[in-house]
């Protein structure tokens, strides 16, 4: 029991780590213009999708907005392909046609990377409609933004979501801030987790912060669809770091508001303190696991520089 | 020959690609207990249960969206839209999700959806129920756009457009739906004009109910001694340009027909290829017959006025034959 808990915990460090570094060389990417376009960084929210990725099971299928390359990267995507999509190359995972805010693997279920804020959730919606339409037992995680989580559409998707009694879990991703509209200025009931109250979908409140609370509660919605309840709401609170994107200089709060998450609240900090205290590893294993990631970072880029732009050719392939 | 509605021909269409292939749903408004808002769906809810006949809210923009869903996740929609007009709700997830996924997912995910409703106006129902969206749609890569006349060509563009790996826009008509034809069994493939009426002097494309218009009158034109050509254009993306340019290059005479308005129409598009591949074979300035430029109003007077009508259509033939 030890040993997998220890193993579990190693991926969980690993995977917020890797996320951690590769969103780090992105940034640095972007200010040398290898990456174009808009940009939207993970940093900090890392918990929240390594976190709820261990709960899901095999076959369910996953879908986010244009803040991609965490959930690709906890989805178990090769680092490599996610990095040549961000640098527009032929060997992306969308044939460098798709960029930062348009990723998919259908190896792992992974539906996108919707670039219009809210439209995955509707879509996510059908993709628990195929699976309950197929007879299949499986979750769909569809995750958002509080920024989306007042659009119209979203509210369209969860009267039919429950009327139908779907295998959805809608994740709202609570980082405080849309673009930069803070949640207080943007709504009058910021407890996000009850919006689906009205509409018979029961809501959960998250520390987003907490990589074991998120587990927790990821669990416990993956339970709620396996007994066949239907949709659950989940409001994940997290915070990002970086500006909504990598263009967002992020004057709308203080300096010392992110500070302090940065320093009291980071979810990768955080764990690494309870795996050492606790004595799951060693400084040296935990320094020996980050310079691995590290240099996978850097193995990642090198690969990029060394893949070619998309042919020609492609600009007219995958329209029909 | 057997006689046959076009709503019948079109309920049709989806039953047997329904029972050919269990991935095929119909969702929309009253689409099953109600049989359909104009009656299109009559029976499947009988023959295929509330599984496959989906009844959804009035909320366009979500229940397209969950249908774009289903059919990355492998289903096969037919989405029914009770007219397009409320289709503008769920413009983007047509727009942004349907037709541009497959490309910018690098081929990953494709979305074999139909969408499907009355488009164009009906009978006095004034301008947020009566607009002609062919050129909107036909603006966009990755849809496909049909836009059928007969029940012939209704039925066998539907069961095409439901086997279709892309996403297609499938323009039907009220005021067609209770019009009787003579039906032919036939597979017709998305992207194929047809010529309705050989002719020599001019040639006049139409699509829709204005097609109706376009044979009266090219009946009328040949009282006068006019020999008009009359294209179907059945598919507006792919448009079948060649059918129309050698059609021209035959008769060295255009009137297109549409109901929708000239500015940014099809009209405009299909005068630009002309013009490109067949100048030299014009012997007038092609003519664009079109609905007026105005919202579409109530009074039945102002109604007629506003929409293409068989004499429009006669005269800009006269016009460009120079009589």
């Amino acid at each position: 029991m030890e040993k997998k808990l220890k193993s579990k915990y190693e991926k969980f460090y690993k995977d917020m780590v890797l996320i951690r570094r590769f969103e780090e060389r992105a940034g640095q990417l972007y200010g040398l213009g290898k990456i174009g376009g808009f940009c939207h960084l993970y940093i900090g929210q890392e918990a929240v999708a390594v976190g709820l990725f261990s709960g899901a099971h095999k076959n369910d299928k996953h879908i986010t907005s244009y803040r991609a390359h965490g959930h690709m990267l906890a989805a178990g995507v090769d680092p490599k392909i996610v990095m040549a999509e961000l640098m527009g190359k032929a060997t992306g995972c969308s044939k460098g046609k798709g960029g930062s805010m348009h990723m998919f693997d259908m190896d792992k279920n992974f539906y996108g990377g919707h670039g219009i804020v809210g439209a995955q959730v509707p879509i996510g919606t059908g993709l628990a409609f195929a699976d309950n339409y197929n007879n299949k037992k499986n979750a769909t995680y569809v995750y958002y933004g509080d920024g989306a989580a007042h659009q119209g559409q979203v509210y369209e998707a969860f009267n039919l979501a429950k009327l139908w009694n779907l295998p959805v879990i809608y994740i709202i991703e609570n980082n405080e801030y849309a673009m930069g509209t803070s949640l207080k200025r943007s709504t009058a009931v910021t407890d996000l987790y009850k919006r689906g109250e009205s509409f018979g979908i029961p809501g959960i409140q998250v520390n987003g912060m907490d990589i074991f609370e998120v587990e927790k509660a990821g669990i416990k919605a993956r339970e709620h669809i396996e007994k066949g309840k239907g949709p659950i709401l989940m409001e994940v609170k997290t915070y990002r770091y970086r500006g909504h994107s990598m263009s967002d200089p992020a004057n709308y709060r203080s300096k010392d508001e992110v500070q302090k998450y940065r320093s009291e609240r980071d979810p990768i900090i955080n764990f690494k303190e309870f795996l050492l205290k606790n004595k799951y590893f060693t400084e040296d294993q935990l320094k020996e696991m980050e310079n691995t990631i590290r240099q996978d970072v850097i193995k990642c880029v090198e690969f990029c520089e060394n893949s070619a732009e998309p042919d020609e050719s492609e600009l007219f392939s995958d329209i029909y | 020959m057997v006689q046959i509605t076009l709503r019948e021909a079109l309920r049709d269409a989806m039953a047997e690609e329904m029972r050919r292939d269990p991935k095929v749903f119909l969702m929309g408004e009253e689409v099953a207990e109600y049989q359909g808002a104009y009656k299109v769906s009559q029976g499947l809810l009988k023959e295929f249960g509330p599984k496959r006949v989906v009844d959804t809210t009035i909320t366009e923009h979500g229940f397209a969206g969950i249908g774009v869903g289903a059919a990355m996740a492998g289903l096969r929609p037919i989405v029914e839209f009770m007219t397009f007009n409320f289709a503008m709700q769920a413009m983007d997830q047509i727009i942004n999700s349907a037709a541009k996924t497959k490309y910018m997912s690098g081929g990953l995910i494709s979305c074999p959806i139909v969408f499907r409703g009355p488009n164009g106006a009906a009978a006095r129902v004034a301008a947020q129920h009566s607009q002609c969206f062919a050129s909107w749609f036909s603006h966009i890569p990755g849809l496909k756009v049909v836009a059928p006349y007969s029940a012939t060509d209704s039925k066998a563009l539907l069961k095409s457009a439901i086997r279709d790996d892309s996403p297609v826009i499938f323009l039907e008509h009220e005021l067609l739906y209770g019009h009787t034809f003579e039906l032919e069994e036939k597979e017709i493939p998305i992207g194929k004009a047809h010529v309705v009426i050989e002719g020599d002097d001019v040639t006049i494309t139409a699509f829709s109910y204005q097609l109706g218009n376009a044979i009266s009158a090219a009946e009328e034109l040949k009282k006068s001694g006019i020999s008009a050509e009359v294209i179907d254009l059945r598919t507006l993306r792919p448009l079948d340009t060649k059918t129309i340019v050698d059609s021209v290059m035959k008769t060295n005479r255009l009137v297109t027909v549409e109901e929708g308005w000239f500015y940014s129409g099809l009209g405009a598009t299909i005068s630009t290829i002309v013009m490109k591949e067949a100048f030299d074979y014009l012997d007038a300035p092609v003519e664009n017959v079109n609905a007026k430029d105005t919202p579409l109003p109530y009074a039945a007077n102002l109604e007629k006025l506003a929409l293409p009508q068989v004499e429009n259509i006669i005269e800009a033939c006269k016009k460009v034959c120079y009589r």
